[in-house]
This record gives structure tokens, C-alpha cells and sequence, in this order.
């Protein structure tokens, strides 16, 4: 049968299914052919009576309802709190939040504990630089009343020192020192043949310092930090331990 | 007996409910049409479209936009009513063993007398619709009412679009031969 080809063709032209230069050949053939303009009238009938016959169910308007109010229940007005999930939700949320925090927290700690280690480090480096040096202090002096009035001046603070008769402590001297740009007082003990460095400066120019007192070691030396009167104090040595926990002692006394 | 219960919020979704709303609940007349006709029993077709919408509104979060939201929620329906005892119980006496991509129909027979149905045999279409094999019911639906490409219908009922092709040819076939029948009653 000659027209087969067209009429196998027929129901995928009818639902906008073959390509466009196929469409038009076919066109081409339904205005020369009768019987297959016939066949596709038919078809075309069949599909519309589908069409008609299958709108056939309508919803009744309470069960839409329902699903309108179901759906409103997930908008952001809707009450968040409600329902067992709801509560879910929150404590998802609660959860996000306190991990948040504590990553937080965590995080600056962590940078808080570097910066910290890096100041350390630094000042740990200045006393290897002073016990190197030929000349470790800028002023030599055994006396206090000596020390404390030289830095006036120098630095933005002042300070007291211990009255060392009757300690195994000896001053030997201070200087100027600078620590993240901000200037403070070294200086130097010495405790039988242990030199012993205290730095002081000012809390509120050490960001990175924020640790109230502490107690370690960094590269064998003994390190002691505290705070007093708004200074930061650092002291660094390789005495013995009990040596620096003495000196701080006094040092935290004199106030 | 309905079995309802309050569509919550269960991920991220909510944030776009408003769009899920605006996407689904045009289309809620015709999916209570299709189900209805997929059940034919009207609380079998309440409780398959609240369960589809359900279904919908925790999967939306993977709904890729900008893709064919018609067809992936009448896939989830279709899928949902295939799972249902009535679902079960359609596609267990269809013969779909004889279906085949590959076979081609014998397109000679149809005659424009063979073919004809008119729009005034509404009522006579329904019922041979009806009675049709769910499978034959749901292709035509969704070609001549719901009007999608073969594409759309090969991804709504996840088949070949070959097996589309010779699915809707059957029938078209299968629906005048039981309006005749109903009519030679």
C-alpha cells in the first residue's frame, strides 16, 4: 500500500511528535490523498472525544482546601513552632548555633593561643638577645631606686620592683624594649649564674595576649606570665623553676 | 476512612514553599483527575494526591528548577499509585509481556469508519476509558488530556519512548474496539 509510510507516520505528526520536514511532506501528501485526509480527520476526532471524555473528575473544594492549608503550614509566617517536627526544627537549629559557637570559640582560641606562642617566642628570642649581648642593659644598677626612675620617660608606665635584700636575687640592670610595636621595660635578675628576663608592658597594646597566667616552657627556657595593675608581665630564664615562681612572687608582692 | 495529616516542615524546603505553591497547586485539578481515574474511587484518588503532594513537598529540595516540574510530579504520583493495593492489583492483569519497542502495529487496518468517534459519545468514551488496562488509561490520558510530549510521558511513566509510541498506538486500538463493543450492547 502506497500510503502506508504516511499513515504509520500519522499519530506522531497528530501529537506534534515528527520533525518539521517530515510534518510538511506529510501535510503535502494529506492534500493530495483523500483517504489518509479521511483516516487523519478520524484521528483527530478520536483525540478530541478522548480529550473531552477525560475531564471527567473534579475535587471536591474541602479536600483542595486541606491540601491549600497543609501547604500554608510550611510558609515562614506559619507558626514555627508547632508540631512535634517543629520542635525538631529548633533544636536543629540550636544545634547549628552551639556548634557554630563552639567552632567559633574554638577557632579563636586556637588563633589567640598563636598569637600568644608568637609573643612568647619573640620575647624568648630578645632574652637570648641580651644574654648575648656585650652590653645586656642600658642601665646597671643593683638598686632599684636606680631601675625604676631610669625608665621613666621611656616607657608609658611605671612600675614597682621588690625589694631583693635577703632573696638570691640580684638586678642587674634594664632596658627599653618593644614588643608589637608597643614600648615596655626588661629587665634582668640574676640568680647565682642564671640570668632572669622580666618584661612588662602594657595589657591593653597586646591584642594577641589574652591568657590571664600561664606556666611553660618554650624552647627549655621557663616562661611565667601574668597580669597586674593593667601590665602584662613576661619573665624568661633557665633557672630552675622554683627560682621563677620565687621571683614572681616578689614581683607580683611589690605590686 | 481519610488518612490526613499536617504537612510539616521537615529540611530546608520550607524556605521555598511559596514557589512549591505556586508550581503544584495549579496542576492540583488535573492530578485529582488523573488519579481519579487511575483509582477510579474517589477517596482512593484523595488519598493518592494527598500522598503525592506530601511526597512532592519533602522531595522538592531535589527538584532541579528549571526542569519539568509537571512531569516529575505526576511521575511521583504514578510511582506512589503503582505501590498502592489498587496500583498493585492493575498492573499484576495487564499484559504488558507483549509489548514491544520494536514491533510495529499493522496501521493498514485503520479505516476513518473504524476509528470514528465523535465528541457527543462523551459518556460512551468514558466508560470504554473505564475499562480500559491501566496501563493503555494512563498513556492516552496523559497524551490527549494532559497534552505532553512522548518525552514527558517516557519520563512520567519511566519508559522508553518507543515503548511510549507503541503503548499509545495499542491503545488508541484497544479504546475503539471497547466503544464498539459497549455500543454493539
Amino acid at each position: 500500500m502506497a500510503c502506508e509510510p504516511w499513515t504509520e507516520k500519522l499519530d506522531a505528526y497528530l501529537d506534534g511528535e515528527i520533525p518539521a520536514g517530515e510534518a510538511h511532506a506529510l501535510q503535502q501528501h494529506l492534500r493530495e490523498c483523500t483517504t489518509c485526509a479521511a483516516l487523519a480527520l478520524a484521528k483527530v476526532q478520536q483525540k478530541l472525544a478522548v480529550k473531552a471524555a477525560a475531564q471527567r473528575f473534579v475535587p471536591d473544594p474541602a479536600f483542595r482546601a486541606r491540601i491549600e492549608r497543609s501547604i500554608a503550614v510550611r510558609r515562614p509566617s506559619a507558626s514555627f513552632f508547632s508540631g512535634r517536627l517543629g520542635w525538631l526544627r529548633v533544636f536543629e537549629i540550636a544545634t547549628v548555633a552551639a556548634v557554630l559557637l563552639i567552632g567559633g570559640a574554638l577557632f579563636l582560641t586556637i588563633r589567640r593561643g598563636r598569637g600568644e606562642e608568637r609573643l612568647i617566642s619573640e620575647l624568648v628570642d630578645q632574652h637570648v638577645a641580651t644574654l648575648a649581648s656585650a652590653n645586656p642593659v642600658d642601665v646597671i644598677s643593683t638598686d632599684r631606686h636606680t631601675v625604676k626612675p631610669w625608665f621613666a620617660g621611656k616607657i608609658p608606665f611605671t612600675f614597682n620592683l621588690p625589694e631583693l635584700q635577703g632573696s638570691p636575687f640580684v638586678l642587674v640592670g634594664g632596658r627599653v624594649s618593644y614588643l608589637s610595636q608597643s614600648p615596655g621595660a626588661e629587665l634582668i635578675f640574676r640568680v647565682r649564674q642564671h640570668q632572669i628576663s622580666v618584661f612588662i608592658f602594657q595589657e591593653g597594646g597586646l591584642t594577641e595576649a589574652r591568657e590571664k597566667e600561664t606556666l611553660r616552657t618554650a624552647l627549655s627556657f621557663e616562661v611565667r606570665t601574668w597580669r597586674h595593675n593593667g601590665l602584662r608581665y613576661f619573665m624568661i630564664g633557665d633557672a630552675s623553676p622554683q627560682d621563677l615562681d620565687k621571683l614572681s612572687e616578689l614581683l607580683k608582692a611589690a605590686g | 476512612m481519610v488518612r490526613w495529616f499536617t504537612l510539616v516542615c521537615v529540611s530546608e524546603e520550607r524556605l521555598v514553599s511559596g514557589s512549591f505553591e505556586e508550581l503544584a497547586m495549579p496542576l492540583f485539578d488535573r492530578l485529582y483527575n488523573f488519579a481519579h481515574w487511575l483509582t477510579q474511587d474517589r477517596q482512593e484518588a484523595e488519598d493518592l494526591v494527598q500522598e503525592t503532594y506530601v511526597k512532592a513537598l519533602k522531595g522538592f529540595s531535589s527538584f532541579r528548577p528549571g526542569t519539568n516540574f509537571r512531569a516529575w510530579i505526576y511521575q511521583i504520583l504514578h510511582n506512589t499509585f503503582l505501590t498502592s493495593r489498587t496500583g498493585l492489583k492493575s498492573t499484576a492483569t495487564v499484559p504488558l509481556d507483549t509489548e514491544s519497542d520494536q514491533e510495529d502495529l499493522p496501521a493498514g487496518n485503520d479505516t476513518p469508519e473504524s476509528i470514528l468517534l465523535r465528541r457527543s459519545d462523551r459518556q460512551l468514551v468514558q466508560e470504554a476509558l473505564g475499562r480500559l488496562p491501566l496501563p493503555y488509561r494512563e498513556v492516552l490520558l496523559l497524551c490527549e488530556f494532559e497534552e505532553m510530549s512522548y518525552q514527558e510521558i517516557s519520563a512520567t511513566l519511566a519508559i522508553p519512548i518507543g515503548t511510549v509510541m507503541s503503548r499509545l498506538s495499542r491503545a488508541r486500538r484497544a479504546l475503539r474496539e471497547v466503544v464498539q463493543e459497549l455500543q454493539g450492547n
